[in-house]
């Protein structure tokens, strides 16, 4: 809500963003005998993806991040519900919640593309590689079998695979290559945007640098964007060109890659990044005390203030809006600078049934 | 050799495969030897990539699979010789093990502090609730936890840092010499990392416990380790002093490795930038604020 336009430091980016979102809201709502129980994966958050940019989303898990990627995709299934914003992406004429579920297939994998996380789970383990293939692009490309199979094979070679893995069943295949094919079907149709939820996670550390540096090369290759989503900042750091933090259900800081690794505004985003063990660094690195908070029952105020070291008295009673605070430099903290407000009322409401609002407070 | 803890000595373990036609044997760990030294409680890594036989090393340190040929030696006492419920029961009690991902390692369908209790009272002389529930309650404190926050939850209901906390309690009821971690935070979020990372220094130091810690990311390993080896298809090829090793690599794998690891010194550009400046002259984003 507060920053209108993409940020001016991106210079790459002329027109509209590609994918906007604005103040959206997606709550898992479970009605338990008559009691209604809301958890707020999805907390007013207003981001921008521009053309040609890989964005960076950081956060531990349960702070929203997956919720968030499937609410933007419309692949939201209730419990999770839209409660409000919007979604518009720039090759789609009206906001992606107003599309027919027919609509929505012929965008997907042409247009909004997905890179999963567990390469191991997600390829069918009884059909061979090129069957997978056949189901997720035939349709889109629109072209006869054996020239489908050309324009395969010639994307497989791109990402250093032979053609000969399209025989293979997915057991057959190392991680690393099993994670190349999961790439290649995200991007076989050349979509204009990539959702890449933590595609290297599972992988190690010599394979997962040559997984990145792929999806880069193939993403400059199509120049698409990239919404990558992983909480390891390391691989942020080196593949973001802005980067956004999130922390329980909200867009706590955004900035440039390098703004925000040199100069952390929220204490939490601090905190990530002067924890992380680096070699040659032997300095003691605190953790952060205290947990995640339940998102059924979210503190009041800003939701950090519990394991904040700067919380203040006003951070307890108010939720600090996002503010730009620099060139493409967004914060959500008091701490940060006089100029952060709090929001407007609504979003600071507590949650509905708050007595029954987390499963762990029922037992106790 | 009885002041040894543990003794692994030119240990072996390879796997047949194939039929009746074209057998062949794959060796998964390959003459692995070191020592861990009772007196003196350390972290001693293990690092290699997927498939280099860490694991299977560990296995075979937990007894759960017996090495081809060469022997392991806890305490003097050769794990082969290991037999019987008696005698494994009490091998568990001083060596034990805490896994990768910590929703699998639990069943779903049992709450967690089953696990605990159990574990109470089978290594312990703790023989009432009372008891039992103290000598949990102590483990989980020790990890930052209590027992009021643990008893009764499933696995789902807790974090995954607890959970891998949880698992780490548990493995500290017997109150053994030998922990074995086998990736025990490559499931865990980047904050919560840091503070499991943290705790194995502190079982390190405060409860003198030596901890075998199997892992892929050199970045933890050269911030709590003592001693290091680094693994490549079942063999090692370099050992040493965690430090020396990982600040002055030799071995052209390890060298692989160390450059692997992604730098924060590249922010913004990365082991990407080249890449991306080889390719067009495409501005590059986040450029201009650097």
């Amino acid at each position: 809500m507060t920053d209108e336009r993409p940020p001016a430091a991106n210079g790459a980016a002329p027109g509209p963003p590609l994918l906007s979102v604005r103040s959206l809201r997606a709550y898992y709502q479970m009605r338990y005998f008559g009691i209604v129980r809301e958890v707020r994966a999805v907390d007013d958050i207003t981001l921008h993806v521009n053309r040609n940019e890989i964005y960076g989303l950081a956060g531990e898990s349960s702070c929203g991040k997956t919720s968030f990627i499937k609410t933007i995709a419309a692949a939201n299934r209730p419990p999770l519900n839209v409660i409000g914003g919007s979604v518009r992406f720039s090759f789609l004429d009206r906001d992606i919640f107003g599309l027919s579920e027919e609509e929505l297939s012929r965008v997907r994998w042409k247009h909004l593309s997905y890179i999963m996380q567990g390469s191991m789970n997600v390829l069918n383990p009884v059909r061979r590689i090129r069957k997978s293939f056949l189901d997720f692009a035939f349709r889109h490309i629109g072209r006869p079998e054996r020239e489908f199979f050309d324009i395969v094979e010639r994307h497989l070679d791109r990402l250093h695979l032979s053609p000969a893995i399209l025989k293979a069943y997915p057991h057959e295949l190392s991680g690393g290559m099993r994670q190349r094919v999961t790439i290649a079907l995200a991007t076989i149709c050349r979509p204009e945007f990539i959702v890449a939820d933590e595609p290297t996670t599972a992988l190690d550390v010599v394979v997962q640098k040559g997984v990145l540096a792929m999806i880069r090369e193939v993403q400059q290759e199509i120049g698409s964007s990239i919404l990558f989503v992983t909480h390891d900042m390391t691989v942020h750091a080196n593949m973001a060109d802005r980067l956004g933090i999130m922390y329980a259900g909200r867009l706590v800081e955004e900035a440039p890659t390098r703004e925000i690794f040199a100069n952390p505004l929220h204490p939490y985003t601090a905190h990530l990044i002067q924890s992380l063990p680096r070699i040659g660094d032997l300095s003691p690195k605190r953790a952060l005390p205290g947990a995640p908070p339940n998102l059924s029952a979210p503190p009041p105020g800003c939701r950090f203030h519990p394991r904040c070291p700067l919380a203040m008295d006003i951070c307890r009673r108010e939720n600090p809006a996002l503010t730009t605070l620099g060139p493409g430099h967004r914060v959500a903290c008091f701490a940060a600078s006089p100029e952060v407000r709090p929001t407007s009322g609504e979003s600071d409401a507590p949650a509905r049934a708050p007595a029954l609002a987390s499963p762990l407070e029922m037992r106790q | 050799m009885s002041a040894d803890l543990l003794a692994v000595d030119r240990v072996t373990k390879s796997y047949a495969f194939g039929g009746l036609f074209g057998r062949g044997a794959f060796n998964a760990v390959d003459d692995v030897s070191f020592t861990l030294d009772t007196a003196r409680p350390e972290i001693f890594t293990i690092v290699g990539e997927s498939g280099s036989g860490k694991t299977t090393l560990a296995r075979m340190v937990l007894n759960l699979i017996a090495p081809t040929s060469g022997a392991i030696r806890y305490r003097g006492t050769e794990l082969a010789t290991v037999r019987g419920a008696r005698a494994r029961m009490d091998f568990m009690r001083h060596v034990q093990p805490i896994f990768q991902n910590p929703f699998e390692a639990f069943n779903p369908l049992k709450s967690v502090d089953r696990y605990l209790f159990m574990t109470a009272r089978r290594f312990t002389d703790a023989r009432t609730t009372a008891a039992i529930e103290a000598c949990t309650d102590a483990a989980l404190q020790k990890v930052g936890l209590s027992l009021a926050e643990v008893k009764g939850r499933f696995p789902h209901e807790l974090s995954g840092g607890q959970l891998q906390r949880t698992a780490i309690a548990r493995a500290l009821i017997p109150g053994p010499a030998l922990i074995i971690a086998d990736e025990p935070v490559s499931m865990v979020d980047a904050s919560l990392r840091i503070s499991i990372v943290n705790l194995f220094k502190t079982l390190r130091d405060d409860l003198r416990v030596s901890i075998i810690y199997i892992t892929h990311d050199l970045a933890t390993a050269y911030y709590i380790s003592d001693r290091i080896i680094i693994m490549q298809k079942g063999r090692v090829v370099e050992s040493g002093a965690a430090r020396a090793v990982l600040d002055n690599p030799r071995h052209p794998y390890s060298i692989l490795l160390k450059d692997s690891v992604l730098s924060l010194e590249t922010i913004g550009e990365g082991i990407l930038g080249a890449a991306r400046a080889g390719r067009q002259q495409r501005p590059r984003h986040g450029e201009s604020v650097a």
